[in-house]
């Protein structure tokens, strides 16, 4: 997995709540069967104003201008400012994999759905829960200030303003180690494989029924 | 030892490990597999030269690309051909408990077939690359969807890194109406805590409303609480679930059954056992419901009207009603027994059962579809539910009414196969997601039981199951 450590990104609003996986990348490109290639397809839906498919040549596509990916300033945006209940619905890993593959490292929410923060976390990407009231005034920044760009810093668990205004945010230890370092997670739960295999011994020992 | 929650019981006895963050690791007994959510797992597992841990813990079929007519002419598109041939090919190299490849009599929609085989028992760790999953909580299960990271990361070594969420008790006690289903009061529950309002619970369903449920029912319930943002649902073990078990394939064996029942037993949540967060409804509250916008959360019962979005104080709601409102193509304050319906669609892992197509059934028996409506799709679970309805004559029940009797899969519940909407076709739909595009670009999908998606077929609008005749 890719390491995060520090950013100082363009950030992009996407003023919208409940934002789902299917707007995120629609079901159409889960037919492929790689992990890499879904950033043209992003919020598919939105972003084009004609139906995508994949095979397509994205870029002959015609594009909605009035959808805010598509606005020049937002170009090479890396943060991604959100709003309540960002990624609910599918489980989607795609998801994470179309958002990360367009650029964006880090995205913003006062809320994310519970499968959708978790994939971030397995693919690099880092999810930051602001208040409402915070990112509220982000999106306000992010408007009248053109080429707003925020500092995220995982170590010390920090989203800075352009006018130095810092605000902290959580996360889990585990997370914490796993992302700043890249592991690889399957790796580090088999050095615990002794251990797997006694807890599996004493519960095929006492619910046999489960083991068939 | 303190009171526990059913679901404190189900984590507390699957934690392998737990580090000092509270991150632990959570084995898992069952892991069911799709076409669509594992062929970047089972790559990863090559690319690593791992292997399964325990193959016998993979239940598998196809049902997201499966087209639900003419089988004899296989999978028509391409690239939904590769992905279902593709598993085909994981399965044969890596293995598992049972496989059932397309066209197989058993195959359908995972969440119909795992607890339909057995494969799903109560007291099991249940996870699957799909959303969904929390259906299998129904059986004192804790069950819930992963991403495919974490497929693959279940795949080689039987676990799942998680931490424990909170507990919330969704009681529903009462007698639900006549014409009131299971449906109906998980988009009530919806419609009262919001598409978030789960998020970070694992959320109990009890009460006596809930306990006078059949599994069928549990499992429609528990196939949303996802729609409430909450990875897992649940319900605590009786007799009903029990007696469901018994004499399934992979059921336990009449050596092991006295101990399983008697372990079952012990899963539910202990009296005084305190939960996070506590929500109560009243059956006899609630009525047949409808969703209106392109969020589960915008529900209304079937004698509402289609709210106002001018009178919503909060800004982002009101935005997003107004947003709903123009993909839906409605206007405020229209009945919902008005609006029409071009297309009905009853299937998917919400409501597509043996006795969800019963109680369709009953609907339309003697009956025709409105020639307002388009089409009708009745889209059974699984193949084995199709034979049930088969023997039972509801396919002809259907049939006479002008409605199509297709092969099981997923279909129009998202639309990877065939089965879709055209841009601004409004569909009655028993699925579990009214988003935008949901059902094919730019359709209009309301949600509702399938006696009110049965009613809406024929009368060619929505209506009130209760007083339709
Ligand atoms: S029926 Fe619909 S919700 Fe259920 S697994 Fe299939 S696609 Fe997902």
């Amino acid at each position: 997995m890719k390491a995060f450590t520090q950013l100082n990104g363009v950030v992009c609003p996407l003023d919208r709540a409940n934002v789902d996986t299917d707007a995120i990348i629609p079901k159409q490109f889960l037919k492929s069967i790689k992990r890499s290639g879904f950033g043209p397809n992003l919020f598919d839906e939105w972003r084009y104003l004609d139906h995508g498919e994949p095979g397509m040549d994205n870029s002959t596509r015609p594009v909605n201008p009035e959808f805010v990916l598509n606005f020049p300033r937002y170009a090479g945006a890396q943060v991604l400012l959100a709003r309540d209940n960002f990624g609910c619905g599918s489980s989607r890993e795609h998801a994470p994999w179309a958002i990360d593959d367009y650029g964006f490292r880090v995205v913003i929410a006062p809320s994310f759905a519970d499968i959708f923060f978790n994939n971030c976390y397995k693919n690099g990407l880092l999810p930051i829960v602001l208040p409402a009231d915070v990112v509220e005034r982000l999106f306000k920044e992010c408007e009248v200030q053109e080429g707003y760009r925020l500092n995220v810093d995982l170590e010390k668990q920090q989203v800075t303003t352009p006018s130095g205004e810092v605000f902290s945010f959580d996360v889990t230890a585990h997370r914490k180690h796993c992302l700043l370092n890249g592991l690889d997670e399957i790796g580090l739960t088999l050095a615990h494989a002794d251990e797997i295999r006694a807890f599996e011994a004493r519960h095929r020992e006492a619910k046999p029924w489960l083991f068939v | 030892m303190a009171a526990q929650t059913l679901y404190d019981k189900l984590w507390h006895s699957h934690v392998v490990s737990e580090e000092a963050d509270g991150t632990c690791l959570l084995y898992i007994d069952r892991h069911l597999v799709h076409e669509v959510t594992s062929p970047q797992a089972f790559e990863g597992l090559k690319l690593a030269g791992r292997k399964l841990w325990r193959a016998h813990s993979v239940v598998s079929t196809p049902d997201h690309n499966t087209p639900t007519d003419h089988w004899d002419e296989g999978i028509k598109d391409p690239i939904s051909r590769q992905q279902v041939e593709t598993l085909d090919a994981n399965i044969r190299e890596f293995g598992a408990l049972v496989y059932y490849p397309f066209k197989d009599k058993h195959q359908g929609i995972l969440h119909v077939v795992g607890p339909e085989s057995g494969a799903t028992l109560p007291g099991m760790t249940v996870v699957c690359g799909d959303s969904h999953t929390s259906t299998h909580g129904a059986f004192g299960a804790l069950a819930h969807g992963i991403g495919t990271s974490e497929v693959e990361h279940v795949l080689a070594t039987q676990c799942l890194v998680a931490k424990k969420s909170k507990a919330m008790l969704v009681r529903v006690d009462g007698q639900l109406g006549r014409g009131v289903t299971a449906k109906d009061v998980a988009l009530a529950i919806i419609g009262r805590i919001g598409t978030a309002g789960g998020t970070g619970y694992a959320i109990e369903f009890g009460g006596s409303a809930i306990r006078g449920l059949s599994m069928e029912g549990r499992m429609t319930l528990c196939n949303m609480a996802i729609e409430a943002g909450a990875r897992a649902g649940m319900v605590a073990v009786d007799q009903t679930t029990i007696d469901y078990v018994k004499g399934r394939p992979f059921a336990p064996n009449a050596e092991q059954w006295d101990a399983a029942v008697a372990n079952w037993r012990t899963l539910v949540s202990d009296d005084g056992a305190v939960f996070d967060a506590v929500v109560e409804l009243k059956a006899e509250d609630i009525e047949p419901q409808v969703t209106w916008g392109t969020s589960p959360e915008q529900v209304l019962s079937v004698n509402g009207r289609v709210p106002d979005p001018a009178a919503e104080s909060d800004a982002v709601k009101k935005g997003s009603y107004e947003r709903a409102l123009q993909y839906m193509g409605l206007s405020a304050n229209t009945p919902i027994t008005e609006i029409p319906v071009d297309k009905v669609f009853i299937g998917s892992c919400t409501n597509s059962r043996i006795e969800d197509l019963r109680a369709a059934a009953s609907v339309v028996k003697g009956k025709k579809k409105a020639d307002s409506v388009k089409l009708v799709m009745i889209v059974p679970g699984s193949g084995l539910v199709k034979a049930q309805a088969e023997a039972e004559g509801l396919d002809k029940v259907f049939l006479d009414a002008g409605f199509e009797w297709r092969e099981p899969g997923c279909s129009m519940c998202l639309a990877m196969n065939a089965d879709r909407l055209e841009p601004g076709e409004r569909c009655a739909s028993t699925s579990n997601r009214n988003f935008e595009g949901r059902q094919g670009q730019g359709g209009r999908t309301h949600l509702v039981s399938p006696e009110m998606a049965a009613a809406a077929a024929i009368a060619g609008h929505f209506v009130d199951v209760r007083t339709f005749a």
